[in-house]
Parts: structure tokens; sequence; C-alpha cells
């Protein structure tokens, strides 16, 4: 602690103090202050155990909840199967259940950056993805047929954001290139189609692919109201990740793109080898950070009655028997999912900026 | 050159998305519901009594119920139907865009709504109207009585305008509260922010299901709306609009003659000519609707009659506890009026 004292702590040399208790309790206001917030804290605690354990219903029915003053858990273990998968048949419900398991799965493997390849890519696009459908929607190997608007819970929430930024990521670093390219006129539509689409908030573009885009159609034809919610998401992911990825390229200099073509490599071949890895990898944390979004926005297809995981969560809590009773356990069994899944993707992301940090120069 | 480019890939989109998408024809529902094996219902996701799924995700309910018996008649079986939740946004277009074949969500009949929506309404299978509720201790007995109350209430203009129009009407005065959730609607009137709390009878029972004390609260006598809530179908196909309406007038029909989901069989051999004609046993009524012969033991067999459905879900003994009100037989100064069966 030899370092000269910043001009702002000459009016008072610093104390032979560590430096918390210099903050917290540096003046008499300082100790007022950090003491009443104790003490908030510690009281909130108290009233957060309580609730939550002390005098918590662990098991029995709703009028033992009613009865007792804490929260009533038994709510979940009644309404969990309905919560996570919704109106999918009850006897079938293994199957959104394997779905998921082998989605984790498969995104669990793929995270590690040494399977990234040609081998992953074919894996999901030939083997996991025709599996999941399988699942999903049945009508082969025995499999009874559910239709797409049985969907519903945790399956559909997971499906609509993942589905949805795996085809937009592709699309919007397509719309990140045509938007920075030499050609006019695909520079235009690309300008046009980005602006266009950012311009309206999600929920719009939602409602006119539900109320107006069966509009339009020729009488007789209907396009499943999950696929067009799921297009919706991918075009208005597309745009938001095609502005990332053009801060990204426009971060990386003009030189090694013309050191390249200066070595006699082409267009594509330049973008791909030299240019874009080093602009993906600048912009992993806002491109995670709309991935999250992403995930937390599909709650808005509930407006277009699609009934996600939120959803479920939500209509649990109207069954008559319930109604009431369990208002906060259910929100905050749907906010730990959520944070669950976006604190993962978070660590996951920190991982990959340490590990490129590592890997590059 | 650009353009043709752009519209021969517009052109191309839209082939693709036109062979993704199942043929539905509109012109006869009955014919595509028979194809597919299956009835598509529109119902509200959750509105205990009318339609709220159980722990196993089956959805049970006024309106779930209605669905069935339209299943019934139909295929015999009141369980091949499968519901898709609609909201308020959506349950219109649903319809008119063959997403589902019958709407059965709360749903009032208006004038505008028929006349400019595409659609077509069946009988109506529940009388509901505007009320307001008011705790106990507050001495009130009648909503004439409520002078410069504070009332709880959800946006929506009619709620609002129909509290204006009575109290208007009363040279009274009183203060609108409005919530955007039903949750914060239900906590402020139960936390004493409203002297009453404004809503449709039917919201208002369930309401007060989930108080503490629901002793403690009491529904005052004044209806202040009209809210007949009926089933409603595609314009233009009026032998499915038929199937529908004849399916809720059977249900009317068989509480009056006293047909049970559990003495349908025994009626089989009962000496009234209509229940006769009703159950298939004389006459072929069903076939005039490209409908089975016993198309109306069906129905009652599937899901019972009116006042069966309406016990079960919306009656006294369940949390709800409505009284029949004018949901009740004509003969019995109720509104409730089959047709003939003949």
């Amino acid at each position: 602690m030899t370092d000269l004292p910043l001009s702002m702590d000459r009016q008072s040399p610093p104390l032979r103090r560590s430096g918390w208790t210099r903050t917290w309790f540096g003046t008499p206001l300082n100790s007022a202050i950090t003491l009443v917030c104790v003490a908030t804290l510690l009281f909130l605690a108290k009233e957060a155990i309580g609730w939550l354990f002390l005098h918590a219903t662990f098991e029995g029915t709703p009028e033992t909840c009613k009865a007792a003053s804490g929260a009533c858990w038994p709510f979940l273990t009644a309404k969990l199967r309905y919560m996570l998968f919704g109106f999918y048949p009850y006897e079938e419900q293994w199957r959104p259940l394997a779905a998921l398991l082998l989605f984790f799965g498969g995104a669990l493997a793929s995270m590690a950056p040494s399977l990234w390849g040609r081998a992953l890519l074919a894996a999901w696009a030939f083997v996991l993805v025709p599996a999941l459908a399988v699942l999903m929607a049945g009508g082969v190997f025995g499999l009874a047929y559910v239709p797409t608007t049985q969907w519903g819970g945790l399956p559909l929430s997971f499906m609509l954001a993942f589905i949805g930024l795996a085809i937009a990521l592709p699309l919007g670093i397509g719309l990140a290139l045509s938007r920075i390219s030499a050609m006019p006129a695909i520079r235009m539509l690309a300008i046009g189609f980005i602006e266009v689409v950012r311009g309206v908030p999600l929920i719009s573009i939602l409602f006119m692919a539900t109320v107006m885009l069966p509009l339009f159609m020729p009488d007789g034809v209907t396009i499943g109201k999950l696929l067009r919610a799921q297009v919706a998401i991918i075009i208005f992911a597309a745009a938001y990740i095609a502005e990332i990825v053009r801060g990204g390229l426009q971060d990386v200099p003009k030189g090694q793109a013309e050191a390249g073509s200066a070595l006699g490599l082409g267009y594509w071949l330049v973008m791909r080898k030299i240019v874009l890895p080093q602009a993906i990898k600048k912009v992993i944390p806002p491109l995670v950070a709309l991935f999250i979004g992403f995930f937390q926005d599909t709650t808005l297809v509930t407006i277009i009655g699609l009934v996600d995981f939120l959803d479920t969560v939500r209509s649990a809590m109207r069954d008559p028997a319930w109604q009431g009773i369990a208002v906060l356990e259910g929100y905050l069994f749907a906010a730990a999912v959520y944070f669950v899944f976006s604190a993962l993707m978070g660590a996951y992301s920190r991982f990959l900026e340490r590990h490129f940090r590592t890997t590059q120069d | 050159m650009n353009k043709s480019l752009l519209s021969a890939s517009a052109a191309c989109a839209l082939g693709l998305l036109g062979a993704l998408a199942p043929a539905v024809s509109h012109a006869d529902t009955l014919d595509t519901v028979k194809q597919r094996g299956k009835l598509i219902c529109g119902v509200s996701l959750a509105t205990p009594g009318f339609a709220a799924p159980d722990d196993k995700g089956r959805m049970g309910g006024f309106d779930a119920d209605i669905c069935r018996a339209v299943a019934a008649a139909v295929f015999g079986d009141g369980d091949k139907v499968d519901f898709v939740p609609t909201n308020i946004n959506t349950r219109f277009q649903a319809l008119q865009s063959g997403e589902i074949d019958v709407l059965s969500r709360q749903t009032t009949q208006t004038f505008s709504r028929d006349a400019s929506l595409g659609l077509d309404f069946g009988p109506a299978v529940f009388y509901d109207g505007q009320g307001l509720m008011v705790p106990k201790d507050l001495g009130v007995s009648s909503a004439k009585e409520l002078k410069d109350a504070a009332i709880c209430t959800l946006p929506g203009t009619t709620t609002a305008q129909n509290l204006t129009d009575f109290f208007g009407a009363q040279g009274a005065k009183f203060e609108m509260v409005v919530f955007e959730s039903p949750d914060e609607n239900r906590a402020a009137f139960y936390s004493g922010r409203c002297q009453a709390i404004s809503s449709d009878r039917s919201d208002l029972a369930s309401i007060r299901a989930v108080a503490n004390n629901p002793d403690d609260y009491v529904v005052l006598p004044e209806t202040i709306s009209k809210e007949p809530l009926a089933p409603a179908v595609r314009q233009n196909d009026s032998n499915w609009r038929d199937i529908v309406s004849w399916t809720a007038w059977m249900l009317m029909a068989a509480e009056e003659k006293g047909i049970t989901q559990a003495n349908v069989d025994e009626k089989l051999k009962s000496d009234d000519a209509e229940v006769q004609r009703m159950l298939g046993v004389t006459d072929d009524l069903g076939p005039m609707l490209k409908l089975d012969k016993a198309w109306g033991y069906n129905v009652v067999k599937a899901v019972g009659n009116y006042g069966e459905v309406f016990e079960r879900n919306l009656g006294e003994k369940t949390k709800l506890g409505m009284t029949r009100g004018p949901n009740t037989q004509w003969n019995k100064g109720g509104l409730l009026y089959a047709p003939p069966f003949r």
C-alpha cells in the first residue's frame, strides 16, 4: 500500500484499514446505511427461508396448503408434467422428455470446441434433428401421430428458441456479408430487410404471421401456427444477428482480407478462412446475450395462442383447485428454469471467450 | 432482370409453402372432420369451470364438454377431439383460417361479430351477464345502494361502458380502478382497495371461490349486461352449423325429457315419441344432418344432458358453486328452450 494517494483521497489520507471496512463503516452515515441494509437483508432472508422451507407445505392437498402460511410445493409435484409438456398426450409424454434429454445431450456435446466440424454439423442435420422430429411428431415406427397443436411447454420453448437461432445464425451471417457487399443491389436488399425487421417489434411480426398471413393464403390452405411463429422468430433473429456480425466484420482490419486476396484466395475462401473466424470470435459475448434474450422472448408466442412453458405454468395456476393458493410458487418455478438455462448459456459464453483468448495470437 | 428473379423466387417460396401446407376444404367442415378422424375445438386456455386442463393436461369444463358433445355426435366418441387453446386476440382468426372447426370459448354473440367476422353462432349455451360483488359487511344488498364506490375491473371497453351506463342511469357516481391481470384485480378487491368488483357473473363466481372465506362475499342481484355465450362456426356451412346447434339443443332437450348419462340406455325403450326420435329409435333425424342415426344417444352417453354438464363443471358442488339462474329450462322460468325434435 505504498501507492501515491489518488487526488480524490487527498483531503483525508487513507486510514490503516482494509478496503471494505473503510467503504462500509468509514463515516457514521456509511455505518448507519450499512447496518440498515444488513438488517433489512437479514429480515428478508429470514422471511424467505420461513416461507420457502419452515412454514412450507411439502406434501398434501390444496386444502393443507391453504391452512399453512408458507409455500405450497405439492402444487409443483401435481402440475409438473402439465407445466413441462402442456397438452401433449399424457401417455406419450415420455417422447417430449426423451426429445429434451436428447437435445440436452447433443447441445452438451456440441459445447466442446474440439468436436466442432463437419461431422458435428452432419450429426445434427441427419441424426439428431430427424430423431427429435420423429419423437415429437410421431407417425412412424409405431409412434402415434401428435399434431403440433398439441405441443407445448418446455419442448416448445426450446424448439422455438434453438431451431430459430440455429437457422437464423447462418442467415444472419449471410445478411451481414450482403450488407457490406460491394454489389449495390444486394447491399440495398440486405439493408432494407434488416432495417424493416428491426424497425418493428417481435410481437407485430408474430401477429402478422398469425393473423395476417392466413388471410393472404389461397382458400383452403393453412400453415401450422407453430411453423408460422417459428419462421417469424427466424426472420427476426436473423436481422439482429446480422447487425452484431457486421460489427465484428468491421472490426477485422482491412489488411487481413487484402492479404488473403494478395495470396490469390477468392472472396468466399477469404471470408470463410480469414475474416469470419476472427469476426465471430469478437462478437461471441453480444451473440450470447442475444441468444439469452431470444430464449426469453419466446414467451411472447403466448399472445398468438401457442402454449409455451410460461403459459403452461400460468394456466396451471388457474386450476380451480389451486387458484389463488399457489401463485408465487408457479412463477418461482418458471423463473428458476429460465434462470438455469440462461445462466448456463452465460457461463458457456465466458468459457468460449477464455478459450479463444488462449488459442488466439 | 432483378425483378423477374425476385418474383420467381417469391413464387417459388409460395409454392413451397403451399406444398408444406395440408389442404383444408372450407366448403364442408363435416367431411374435413370425418376425414381427419378428430374434431378440432378452440377453447380458452385456462378459465376454471369453462375450459381448464387437469393435472394430466386433459381439458375439462363446460366449453370443453360442448366440444365433446359435438365430437360424440359426429364420431360416436366424445374423446375424438383435439383442444386448441385460443386467446382473445386470435380466437376468431383461428376459426376463419380453418385451424379449428368449432369455437367454444365463452364468446358473447353480438350483432357486429355475427355480421362482420365471417362466422355464425349456434344457440346460446350459457346466459351470462356482468354483475357486481361486494364484501358482506359492506351491508349492501343491491347495486343501487352503491354510492361513490371504488369498483375494481379488468380493462375492456364493454365492462367499463356497462358500469358507466348503469350508474349513469342511477345518477350515482363511482370510481373505476382498472387492473391489467386477473390476479392483481382479485388481490386488490380482497385487500379492500375497492368496495366492489365487477365482471361477468361466471367470473365473479370463480373469484369468490378462491377467497379465504367465500361466505364473506356476496354477488349482488343486478345483472347489468347481456352476455349470451354461444359456440361459433365458420360462415356459409349451414350443415355444420346445424350439427353444432342441434347438438347443443340435444343437451337441453335431454334434460327437459329427463334423459341422463346413466339412464339413456333405458330411455331407448321409452314410449315418448320425441325421446324415440331424439335417440334414433324411430325416424332418421341423424342422416338428415349426414350423421349417424344414434347421434343423440351418443351425445348424451358421452357427456350427459345440459343439467349434468352444468352441475359437473359449474354447479353448486364444484368450487365455482354457481346456481342455474337464467340457465334453467324454459318451463321452469329459465331461458333454455330447445326447438322440437321432429
